[in-house]
């Protein structure tokens, strides 16, 4: 305590937070907090239950394997299936190394904050908050009629790798950035190069990070429905190539619960299986995380 | 042999040392001492061309490490790396296993065989005197390792790669007093085969170890050397009344 407010009792006070007035609104301010973490958790619980509860009785090897016949009303969801992962597929192996390409650029080249740089990280900010029916509309326009693919899965996966890029290579650039000057002095005191410094040093401790950033972005893409009504289609027939139309399992939701009548059970079926391949990969992150920090030792590889 | 002719450093044009001029004879150990921010770890920096990784930064002067002129282009950066070994004050092992911790730079220099891989690996544990600590877990990640083990782990990779010169940039501030101990008595002992040129704050750690002492100070704006000589001579007999104050305690 400073000489000046051992004078006065008043001030004296001013410095102890915890008595009468302070100790109440700590209260409140606790149960607030508290309640709104409540909320946000009860309704995700609550949407979570609801899904669970209307479409786990259903959940068979019969439904995961079978076509859907009389539009979804009867039979299972295998072609929806086959189609969701080939779109998946194809999104990631467009998205995942331009995004690496053009977050090691970001990150490792233009840290001094070039003005390519800042136009290029603002850009991906703005195109990361664009609506998705936004990028079904260009890759309708782009894929599917300019480039001629017609609505197939081509089309889709790589509408989705559009929608992805920009959230994809931002955690991507943060993940390298946040990896410790102290390995990049190190490795170059040793004489290494830029290319073997990034590949053998940096990205390998920046993988955990980046690993959670393709599950948010694997996240992102298979929850979305607008951008591949416009380019993947909705044809349920099970794909011969990637030329060919497919539906993803969020359009099929969309289209039992909206178009057709009396497919409600089996909406709540497909949107449990979904929830479920969330979890999957989630859970396979983790293990992925885990396994590796192993070698680590720990989350982003910082040392101990 | 290690030289400077009034070397200067600027950051973003701003001066951090001025016209520092020191020589380090082959085989021997000089320390350099001061208070903090007296640009003490910006000429190390300067010395093997660290700066080139701080935007901005630039170097003014001579720099000759073993006969070359390492500012004039026809020094290879690479080469001058493998000359130049260097320490940091934070160990900062890679996350990856201490095989491949002493592995990966000796790869990059063009040495392939696995035989001379592991024979270079034991010889500079056993240099560094990390041999029987680690010989059962050479796959085991670095990062396990205590601060000092790391620290010397640090000096068995640079040391790999055969060096001439050792840049050590207070290589024991971050450890705890006994591995503290343990890396002086390393950097004792590496004295003679490399010449060592040593950062620290640690003002009885460089009575104990350096043959010759240089003082920098901060002075009209900038980092400079106020004294240099003879580790016992500045300590018995100092000629600048700020060393003779720094060393007495009195100052810094």
């Amino acid at each position: 305590m400073t000489p000046e407010t051992e004078d006065s009792n008043s001030e004296r006070e001013s410095f102890l937070p915890l008595t009468g007035k302070g100790r109440f609104s700590g209260a409140v301010s606790t149960v607030g907090l508290w309640l709104c973490a409540a909320v946000v958790v009860g309704l995700l619980g609550w949407v979570l239950f609801d899904i669970l509860r209307g479409g786990f009785s259903q959940l068979t090897w019969e439904f995961l394997s079978v076509e859907p016949e009389d539009a979804g009303r009867a039979g299972g969801i295998s072609t929806v299936l086959v189609s969701t992962l080939l779109i998946l597929a194809v999104a990631l192996a467009v998205a995942v190394p331009i995004s690496l390409a053009a977050a090691v650029e970001l990150a490792e080249r233009n840290r001094n904050r070039s003005m390519f740089a800042r136009i290029v990280r603002k850009s991906l900010d703005v195109l990361a908050a664009v609506p998705s029916i936004v990028f079904g509309l260009f890759g309708n326009a782009f894929f599917c009629i300019f480039l001629g693919m017609g609505y197939s899965i081509l089309s889709g996966g790589l509408t989705l790798a559009c929608m992805i890029l920009p959230i994809m290579t931002r955690l991507f650039e943060q993940a390298i950035t946040a990896v410790p000057n102290e390995y990049r002095f190190a490795a170059s005191s040793l004489g290494l190069s830029k290319s073997t410094t990034i590949l053998r040093v940096v990205l390998p401790s920046a993988a955990p990070a980046m690993t959670a950033g393709i599950v948010l972005s694997i996240g992102r893409a298979l929850a979305e429905t607008a951008a591949l009504i416009f380019t993947a289609g909705s044809v349920t027939r099970m794909p011969e190539s990637v030329k060919d139309s497919g539906r993803a399992l969020s359009v099929h939701i969309y289209d039992l619960a909206m178009n057709v009548s009396g497919g409600n059970s089996k909406a709540y079926a497909t949107a449990a299986v979904l929830v479920v391949l969330l979890l999957v990969v989630n859970g396979l992150a983790t293990l992925v995380i885990r396994w590796s920090s192993v070698e680590t030792d720990s989350w982003s590889g910082v040392p101990r | 042999m290690i030289q400077t002719k009034e070397l200067s450093v600027y950051y973003d044009r701003k001066i951090v040392i001025r016209d520092a001029s020191l020589t380090v004879a082959d085989g021997t150990i000089s320390a350099i001492v001061g208070p903090s921010g007296c640009g003490k770890s910006s000429f190390m920096m300067a010395l093997n061309r660290m700066t080139d990784l701080i935007p901005r930064a630039t170097t003014t002067g001579e720099v000759i490490i073993d006969g070359k002129d390492i500012n004039r282009s026809g020094c290879s950066l690479i080469e001058l790396r493998r000359t130049v070994g260097m320490i940091f004050q934070k160990p900062n092992p890679f996350p990856m296993s201490i095989r491949k911790n002493i592995q990966l730079a000796l790869r990059e220099h063009g040495v392939r065989e696995r035989g001379q891989l592991e024979k270079v690996t034991e010889g500079v544990l056993k240099d560094v005197g990390l041999w029987d600590e680690v010989k059962d877990r050479l796959d085991g990640s670095a990062l396990k390792l205590s601060g000092g083990q790391q620290q010397r782990l640090c000096f068995a990779r640079a040391l790999a790669l055969e060096p001439k010169v050792l840049l050590l940039d207070e290589p024991c501030s971050a450890l705890d007093p006994l591995a503290s101990a343990h890396v002086e008595s390393l950097i004792k002992k590496l004295s003679g085969r490399y010449t060592i040129l040593i950062v620290t704050h640690n003002l009885a750690q460089a009575r104990r170890i350096a043959d010759n002492l240089a003082v920098f100070w901060f002075k009209d704006g900038a980092g400079q050397i106020i004294e240099e000589g003879a580790t016992e001579l500045i300590f018995c007999n100092p000629q600048h009344p700020t060393t003779a104050a720094y060393i007495a305690g009195a100052k810094g």
